[in-house]
């Protein structure tokens, strides 16, 4: 009897062991940050986005590099699978096997890989460090300051987010397509009542329902910005989303999960671009990247994300969505890895960027860099008109636990269109504001 | 008439003969080096050598992790870069006292109370009576057995999309339930998630639990079944007197996987839900997830975890008495 339960004991023991031991860290004596080494050339690894156009401008961009630095040969691969680049990122700086230079770190991780110790200060690593940023990307770079007030990302592309909607649904469902009224939440919502009462498709906008923290970038947060002149979900160590215009906005998505004109399950396929691409919704936010997402399953348009009373274009924040380049502590050859970080993103290769993903460069001569491209391609001129007026997250400790708590009070009011939006969400906030961080 | 005990006995006597010292090799002597060897080794040294891939095995991947997950929830710890130094001071049970006063904590830990009570009882019934069922079919017997298990060997990524497809609001579940449909429907109910999560979990090892009863089942003597059939039992009777004591031994191993199982709960409320709607799908291992990976709290993973262990070990204990008791 008594080895049978020590045999139920060690059985149950398994039920944690597993998932503890994903992941170790071990000590020793390089101190935090960078290392203190001289820096170094030759050769080195990085990591690019899987989204199929940045696979094919970074191949681009590395051949002509190998082609003239032999000695200094950049191995470049997509970011390995996971359940996001963050938790993969997160896992490699544990594990010390972090490539030197991943071109698709998100600002909002990177005060936990900086806690880590997982990225390199280039303000101080780096004699050109703050001056090449800087210079390249002006007064945008500070918003993507540390506390510590350095930097340990390079700025490299926006991609403001903008309401596509699906024109073949908006004609079907007796509204104009090519100019359509989406200015404000009231247009919105009355758009939504005659797609919904058309039965030209099945939902007016579907972003992605599931509870994880990160999908806050794709209903909420976008709607905020732009209804709140650009505030960010935290400031000044606040949250933000009781205001007055966070609460418009809170009502205006209540209201269209209450309606039914927006679905709270999950989607069955990619829960992003999917409802949209597939013309289950008749609306859906955005990059610029949506284009080559969308191109050939449906004929769509874009406007400027709607607010509560209407906002001319030029006046509508919107949400940056940017990915930066982040230099990683594991890598041994940090010298190489700037130059190349520096080489990506010279003028031609943030053309070839643009050309090839139309995705914006962070930098404060984007407009003049883009002109033969937007002359050439006139439908991303409303994602260049919004690159000045688009905001990224906040970089503050703990933001993942603070969006969580946000996540969860918009499952329980939000998306079950019902339930007091003040008293939830004023509870949120003294959670979120008694966050560390 | 020969017993086991008899033959054990004499076996163990003929087996101390054998280790008896040999004539000329010191016998009538004591031999305390080979002793205090034989003490150490026991009487099968090869035994230790066989083993030990094996014992290897077990303390690489799970003792010392789990030796490290009790560790870090008595301390202040994150993930760092390898060769960065921070202090991680020991804080006593405040990461349990965290933990404990976390209220998402509790609604996991509900939630998972939720999916046990519906998918343990519904595992076993549904399970006996397929393998019974399966037992007594003649014809198209592989095909069956494949089809059961076919689930199991699926991966769930796969089966999920087509069970939110069969549930979604426009699904064939509520074509065909009608006006009878839920409302929110079923992935956007925090009344019935956790119920179809659960009868999910129960279809998807369904497959595994049915071969583990045929097998029990195939090794139940026909004779005994005879005997009661002449003894004037009828069916009903047989499955209770003759068929349930017979798999009882396979019906507490099913409920003591289902259980372990049950604290393992992930990748299903994950890809439907992310643990929603309002925390109605939230298990302990998702929110072990969400605290160590995504917010980067390992410690207070670590202590849910512990916890976790601790429930499960109580209840998989409870469940064998429970079964193993004699009727």
């Amino acid at each position: 009897m008594m080895r049978k339960a020590r045999m139920t004991a060690l059985a149950a023991l398994s039920v944690a062991v597993l998932p503890l031991a994903a992941c170790g860290s071990g000590g020793s004596d390089e101190g935090t940050g960078d290392g203190s080494g001289e820096l170094t050339s030759g050769p080195i690894d990085i990591w690019y986005s899987t989204n199929e156009q940045e696979i094919a401008w970074g191949d681009q961009v590395v051949e002509a590099w190998n082609t003239d630095h032999p000695d200094e040969e950049v191995t470049a691969q997509a970011i390995p699978a996971g359940s996001s680049s963050e938790d993969v990122i997160a896992a490699s700086i544990t594990a010390g096997n972090t490539p030197c230079l991943v071109f698709n770190t998100a600002p909002s991780a990177v005060p936990a890989f900086q806690k880590q110790g997982g990225l390199v200060d280039l303000s101080t690593t780096f004699e050109d460090g703050e001056e090449y940023v800087t210079g390249r990307s002006g007064d945008a770079a500070d918003g993507f300051r540390s506390a510590d007030g350095d930097l340990y990302q390079i700025p490299w592309k926006t991609n403001p987010f903008m309401l596509y909607y699906n024109k073949d649904v908006f004609e079907n469902a007796g509204l104009d397509p090519e100019s359509p009224k989406l200015e404000t939440y009231d247009d919105v919502l009355a758009a939504a009542k005659a797609i919904k009462d058309s039965g030209s498709a099945d939902f007016a906008i579907y972003p992605p329902a599931t509870a994880d923290y990160t999908n806050v970038n794709f209903d909420f947060y976008p709607f905020f910005l732009a209804n709140s002149d650009g505030t960010q979900l935290i400031e000044d160590g606040k949250s933000t989303f009781t205001s007055p215009e966070g609460m418009e906005t809170l009502e205006f998505w209540q209201t269209l999960y209450a309606e039914g004109y927006s679905s709270a399950e999950a989607y069955s396929g990619d829960m992003w671009a999917g409802p949209f691409a597939d013309g289950v919704a008749a609306m859906g936010v955005a990059g610029p990247w949506g284009k080559a997402q969308f191109d050939g399953k449906v004929e769509f348009g874009v406007v400027p994300l709607p607010t509560v009373d209407g906002k001319a274009a030029d006046a509508t924040s919107t949400f940056a969505d940017s990915k930066n380049i982040g230099l990683y502590t594991a890598c041994e050859n940090k010298q190489t890895a700037w130059d190349f970080a520096k080489f990506a993103t010279n003028d031609d290769n943030d053309l070839a960027l643009l050309e090839g993903t139309g995705q914006f460069p962070t930098r404060t001569d984007a407009s003049e860099l883009a002109a033969d491209f937007l002359a050439e391609n006139p439908f991303f001129e409303p994602f260049a008109a919004a690159v000045p007026l688009a905001v990224d997250v906040p970089t503050v400790d703990g933001l993942a636990e603070k969006m969580q708590v946000f996540r969860d009070a918009w499952s329980g009011t939000v998306q079950s269109g019902s339930g007091d939006l003040n008293s939830t969400f004023d509870q949120a906030a003294t959670t979120v504001d008694g966050l560390s961080g | 008439m020969t017993t086991l005990r008899d033959t054990e006995s004499r076996s163990g006597e003929r087996g101390a003969q054998d280790s008896a010292p040999l004539p000329g090799r010191g016998a009538g002597k004591p031999a305390p080096r080979g002793r205090r060897l034989q003490r150490l080794l026991g009487e099968h040294p090869l035994g230790l050598l066989l083993s030990t891939p094996y014992t290897a095995f077990v303390v690489i991947v799970f003792l010392i992790p789990f030796g490290f997950g009790v560790w870090m929830a008595f301390h202040d710890f994150f993930f760092t870069a390898p060769g960065v130094q921070v202090p991680h001071p020991f804080v006593g049970l405040d990461n349990f006292r965290q933990v404990l006063a976390d209220p998402a904590v509790h609604q996991a830990f509900k939630n998972l109370l939720i999916f046990l009570v519906i998918n343990v009882p519904l595992t076993v019934a549904l399970a006996l009576v397929l393998a019974v069922g399966l037992d007594s079919v003649v014809h198209w017997k592989g095909f069956f057995r494949v089809s059961y298990y076919v689930p199991y060997v699926t991966a769930s990524v796969a089966t999920l999309a087509v069970w939110i497809y069969m549930f979604n609001g426009n699904g064939v579940v509520n074509r065909l339930l009608g006006d009878l449909a839920p409302d929110p429907t079923w992935l956007a109910n925090s009344g019935l998630i956790m119920p179809l999560i659960a009868v999910y979990v129960t279809w998807k090892n369904l497959g595994f639990y049915v071969l583990l009863y045929l097998a029990a089942l195939q090794a139940v003597p026909k004779e005994l079944h005879e005997a009661a059939e002449m003894d004037g039992a009828g069916a009903w009777r047989r499955f209770r007197s003759v068929t349930l004591p017979a798999v009882r031994p396979v019906t507490s191993l099913v409920i003591l996987l289902s259980i372990i199982m049950t604290g393992q709960i992930f990748t299903e409320p994950y890809l439907l839900t992310g643990g929603g709607p309002n925390g109605a799908s939230m298990t302990p291992a998702l929110l072990m997830y969400q605290k160590g990976i995504q917010q980067g709290q390992p410690d207070i993973a670590a202590a849910i975890g512990l916890i976790l262990v601790l429930a499960v070990m109580i209840l998989s204990l409870v469940s064998r008495r429970l079964t193993e008791r004699k009727g």
